[in-house]
Formats: structure tokens, sequence, C-alpha cells
């Protein structure tokens, strides 16, 4: 999918995280483009969780930029980050455990009636308003024609349970969820923010066999479904081969390699990050 | 699971209310001035414990610095409320700044302007206090609630210094306090009911989550940091025309008072705001129920003819402790008093009579 005539919707331009000396993340370049669905894989340690914190605001680069659908998102707060369309999950799954599951839907729903940000952000780089920025702040509380809106965020949040199979489940606390669906949850919470671009932090992590063949499908359904680009970290090979397009692979920070499954699969220096250089052996 | 439709709820919350107010209409009848004291007393802690609660147990800011917007809140309403003669023999060691002297309202107005001067010093403090977290910020909010007390103990020509504010009227009557309480309690559940509740829940739950998923999280701690100040405000104007006399003492409108408030919000449950109005109010009837220990008695042949001062604090203490020996989460946890909540007890209730 790499159609070099449309601009890239995520683009990594010679990103370096530092903490003091350690270097997490460095030089790293790379085009996302709409629709792809990539892997990043690498040893533990190697930065790509850096990676997704830098993308979402959490840690601002030491050197380099990040480019969101044109706009330059470095400067930004991770909440702006997320207005302008990039979700995430966690390795280690953060839900608002004391919520219902229907709330932390909605939660992720709020920013659509707080943004006021959102505007001043999209117009500062010439795009066009993608909705009109609002704060309903005293709307919501003073219940003046909220209820309604309120109705329709239920009922979308409600919708959106659907169509991941947990609606079932809607009205339960967040954190009495079986492992699975909590973490089909934190998809769904990161889905209701209404992403262009979202970012699975080891989504297979603690999966037996079977249950990442059903992700591995869920993956794919949400892409198509809600017309998404994803970036994902896995250490589950299989998930990685099966599904992504493309797989980045990362170590000590650098990266060591990028290409389809096939490639990677036979790519030497991903071999000698994984297991080693042969001569070791031979010593 | 059964609920009740919406229409019957609301049927039933306007009947508790009329029926409350015709409990306090006789009360203002028929009991005398001691006791009404004290049952406003109740309506102000609760106040107070709502407002609180809506910053610690709701948004999960752990803020100490309570007490200094119920100062402000009192002082301002004191100050306006106060006629300009009142004003000028009060003020022995400075005279009164000429402006604040020709400042007079009526109760209504002063204590809203109360409410709104506390919300603008947590406006000004919640900038610099909410860029920290946990510890940092409770050590940083008790601070500037110490600095607010003593600028009213050094800033003679406004606040009267150490002597205080001598003479208020006593304007808090059943109607205002209770009145404000349940504007009070109106108010934030709607909030806390609405979206921006949700995210403030959110934001208890796991900062770094809320913020990811789109929620201004600076910008939400400011704004329920703001209300529990306005409402603490609020509580502070009804607590100085109780009191009549203020003075930027720690024990009346200092650390004490915020430690006060805190026990009650935990008591009642933090994150609960049918607690915090048990809390409250079980706080202000066990302060006054427990003075009878510190009268002179007589125990085991050993005469205490003066009683023993401080021993109320002491049993409040052990009661609180036990409380959160068996109810580790306060009274209410983090649920809260609803019709649907206290027909589901009534149905189970119910049940078991039924199955024996």
């Amino acid at each position: 999918m790499n159609d070099n005539k449309s601009s890239p919707l995520l683009h990594m331009d010679h990103v370096t995280m530092a903490f003091g000396g350690l270097i997490a993340v460095n030089d790293f370049e790379n085009k996302i483009y709409k629709n792809e669905l990539v892997g990043l894989i690498g040893p533990n340690g190697a930065g790509k969780t850096t990676v997704f914190n830098v993308i979402t605001g959490i840690y601002y680069p030491t050197k380099g930029k990040i480019f969101f659908d044109g706009i330059d998102i470095t400067p930004l707060k991770p909440y702006q980050i997320t207005h302008l369309g990039i979700a995430r999950t966690f390795q280690n799954i953060r839900l608002f455990s004391d919520l219902s599951v229907l709330e932390n839907v909605l939660v992720a729903q709020h920013h659509t009636i707080d943004n006021a940000d959102v505007d001043r952000i999209l117009k500062k780089h010439g795009k066009e308003k993608k909705v009109k920025g609002k704060a309903w702040f005293w709307r919501s509380v003073l219940k003046l024609g909220y209820m309604k809106k309120e109705k329709e965020m239920k009922n979308e949040a409600y919708k959106l349970l659907e169509k991941v199979g947990l609606s079932d489940l809607a009205w339960e606390k967040a954190s009495s969820l079986p492992y699975g669906q909590q973490r089909k949850l934190e998809i769904a919470r990161a889905l209701a923010t209404k992403p262009k671009l979202l970012l699975l932090d080891e989504p297979a992590a603690g999966m037996n066999p079977k249950e990442s063949e059903e992700l591995m499908k869920f993956i794919k359904f949400i892409r198509d479904e809600f017309d998404l680009t994803i970036l994902l970290i896995e250490h589950d090979m299989k998930v990685v081969m099966g599904i992504c397009e493309r797989i980045i692979v990362m170590d000590y920070g650098s990266i060591i390699a990028e290409g389809n499954p096939m490639e990677i699969r036979t790519n030497k220096k991903v071999i000698e990050a994984y297991l080693g250089k042969e001569w070791e052996y031979a010593e | 699971m059964e609920k009740l439709s919406n229409k019957t709820k609301t049927m039933l919350t306007i009947f508790i209310i009329v029926f409350f107010a015709f409990l306090l209409f006789l009360a203002s009848r028929y009991l005398d001035s001691y006791r009404l004291r004290i049952i406003n007393l109740m309506a102000i802690y609760a106040i107070m414990a709502v407002s609180l609660n809506l910053i610690n147990g709701i948004t999960g800011i752990l803020s100490l610095g309570h007490a200094g917007f119920i100062l402000i809140g009192a002082y301002t309403s004191a100050l306006l409320t106060l006629t300009p003669s009142q004003k000028v023999s009060s003020f022995i060691i400075e005279p009164v700044n000429p402006i604040i002297q020709n400042l007079h309202t009526n109760f209504f107005v002063a204590t809203i302007l109360g409410g709104l001067m506390a919300a603008f010093f947590a406006f000004l403090i919640g900038w610099p206090v909410l860029k920290l977290s946990g510890d940092y910020l409770a050590i940083a909010s008790l601070g500037f609630a110490e600095v607010i007390r003593i600028l009213a103990l050094n800033a003679q020509s406004i606040t009267n210094g150490a002597l205080g504010l001598k003479g208020i009227p006593e304007y808090t009557n059943i109607w205002w306090a209770w009145g404000w309480l349940l504007v009070t309690i109106v108010f934030i559940v709607s909030l806390v009911k609405s979206s921006y509740g949700r995210a403030l829940l959110a934001i208890r739950e796991d900062r770094i989550a809320a913020e990811l998923m789109g929620i201004n999280v600076f910008k939400h701690e400011l704004i329920s940091f703001i209300i529990g100040a306005f409402f603490a405000g609020i509580s502070g104007a009804l607590y100085a025309h109780w009191l009549t006399t203020i003075e930027p003492k720690i024990t009346t409108l200092g650390p004490i008072l915020t430690f006060y408030i805190l026990i009650m919000v935990v008591l009642g449950g933090l994150g609960s705001i049918s607690g915090s109005v048990v809390g409250g109010i079980t706080f202000a009837l066990l302060m006054e129920w427990l003075r009878n220990l510190e009268d002179p008695f007589t125990i085991f042949g050993l005469n205490f003819p003066n009683g023993i001062k401080g021993l109320r604090l002491l049993v409040i203490s052990t009661i609180f402790i036990l409380t959160m020996i068996f109810w580790n989460r306060g009274i209410f946890g983090r649920n809260e008093l609803t019709w649907d909540s206290i027909y589901r007890f009534f149905k189970r209730f119910k049940k078991k009579r039924g199955g024996k």
C-alpha cells in the first residue's frame, strides 16, 4: 500500500529520545501510510513502547519531529494528539476499573463535547475545521439540551460495544471482566475517540493461541470497519507475521530492518538481534 | 435488575424534598435555639464535606487547602454584611480600608460573592498547585491555605488581624443553610452525572489513560477545584454568619477545620456524595453530643470536678478509627444512596423474609 502519491499519515522525522545518557530511540525515521497495518517488533528494551510514548505526546522527543496528517504534533499535549486522531492501548491494561464498561467508552467520547483546542490547532495549520470547537460545561451541568446529547453519546457507545461484541457486559464494572475482554474493551475505548491511527501495545500479551487467533481476526475486522491505520507492537510472531503488511524491527533504539513478513523472516540482522551472532556459538 | 422509571424517581425526589422541608419547618417552629443551631451546623458541615468530596473523592486530587477557601468566603461575606459603622468601631489597631468600609450588601449577595471570591482564589492557586500530584499537591495546598490564613492575620486594615471580625449578624437560619445544601447537592450531582463528571472519575481512576483518551486533565482538575472552592466559600459565608465572630485561628478557620472536613468525607466514603452529607451531619451531631463527656464527672470514686478537656476529640478519633477498621472505605464506600439502591435493598429484604 506504499502509495507514494499520497502523503504519509504519520511521519516520524529522525526522532531521537534520550533519557540522560540512555538513548531509548535513536534517529527513528519512518512513514506510515493510510490503511497500512504495520508491526513494530524487537527484543525487550529495544525502545518500542518509547516510540509509542513519543508519538502520543507522553514524552517530548530530544531531537526530530513527528507529523500526523501534515500537522507537526511534536509540541502538542497527549489529549490534543488524541483529538487529532491518534488513539492507543497500553501494554499493561489501564482501564478505568471502577467505571462500567459503557462508561469507559463514554469517557473516550468526552472530547466530542469538550474540544475547544482542536479548532485552534487545525486553523493554525490551515486545515479545515473538522468540528466546531465547543465546551459544553455549563450546558451539561445546567442540563440545557444536554440530555439529548447524553442519549446520543450513550447510543453511539452502545453501538460500538455491539460491534466489538461487548454489549452484553455494558453495565459490568470494567475490573470484573476476564482478561481477554479487558483487552478488547481497551481497544473499544480507543476506537471511541474516533481515531485515524490506532497504536496497539502488545494486544496479544498473555493470550493463549486460540485467543490470539481471535484477536488477529478482530484487528483485521476493526481496520476495515473503522477505516483505520494500525501500528502494533507484538511479541507473538504468529500474530505479527499473520496480519502485518509491513514490519519494522528495532534493536537498541534503532531500526535494524524493515519489510514484509517474508523479508523479515529471512533477514540476517533480525535473526542476529533475536538469537545472537552465529560465531558466538562457534566459540 | 429491576429499575424504577425516571418519572417515579423524580416524583419520589420531589416528595422527599417537600417532606424534608416540612420537617425543617416543624423544627424551626418547635425546637429551641440551641438545637436549631446544631441543625444549621449540620447543613454547613455537609456543604463543606460535599465540596471537598468533589475535589478529593471524585476527582482524586488530595487537596488539604479547603479551610483556606472557607476562610476567604467567611471574611468576604462578613465584611459585606457588617455595617460601615460597625466596621469603624471594631477596627481598633488600624482603621479600616475606606473602600471596604463602605461596601455593604444583603446576606444573599454576600454569600454568593464569598463563593466567587473563593473560586477566584482557587483559580489562582490551582495553576501552580495542580501541576503537582499526590503528596506534593497535598502539602502545597495545605501551604496555600496557611498562607491565606497568615495573610488574614496580618492584613490589619482589611481583616482586622488577630482581633477578627465581631458582631456579624446571625443571618444563617435553617432555610439558608439547608437551602444552600440543596443547591450544592443538586449542582454537584448534576455535574457528576454528566460527561464532565465521568471525565473527573476517569481522572481519579487513571490520569494518564484519561489524558490519552482525549481529556484535558489539567483543565478538568482546575474546574473541579474551582467548583469545590466556590461551595467551600458559600459554606464559609454561612459559617461566619453562624459563628458571628471569626478570627484567623488554627482551630476555627485553619488546618484543623480542613482535617475535620476530611474526617467527614472519609467517614462517609470518599467519592460518595450521599456519604459526605451523612458524614457531615454525623460529625456535627457527635461533636455536640459528646460535649457531655467534658462535663464534671465521677468514675470509680475518682472525681473530675472540671471534666477532662479534649476528651470528646479522643472519643471521636476512636470512633473514626473503629469505623475505618470495620468499613475501610467509609460508611457508603463509593456507592450513592439512590432510589434504585433503596428499591433493591427493600426487594432483597422482602425476599429474605418471604424465603423464611
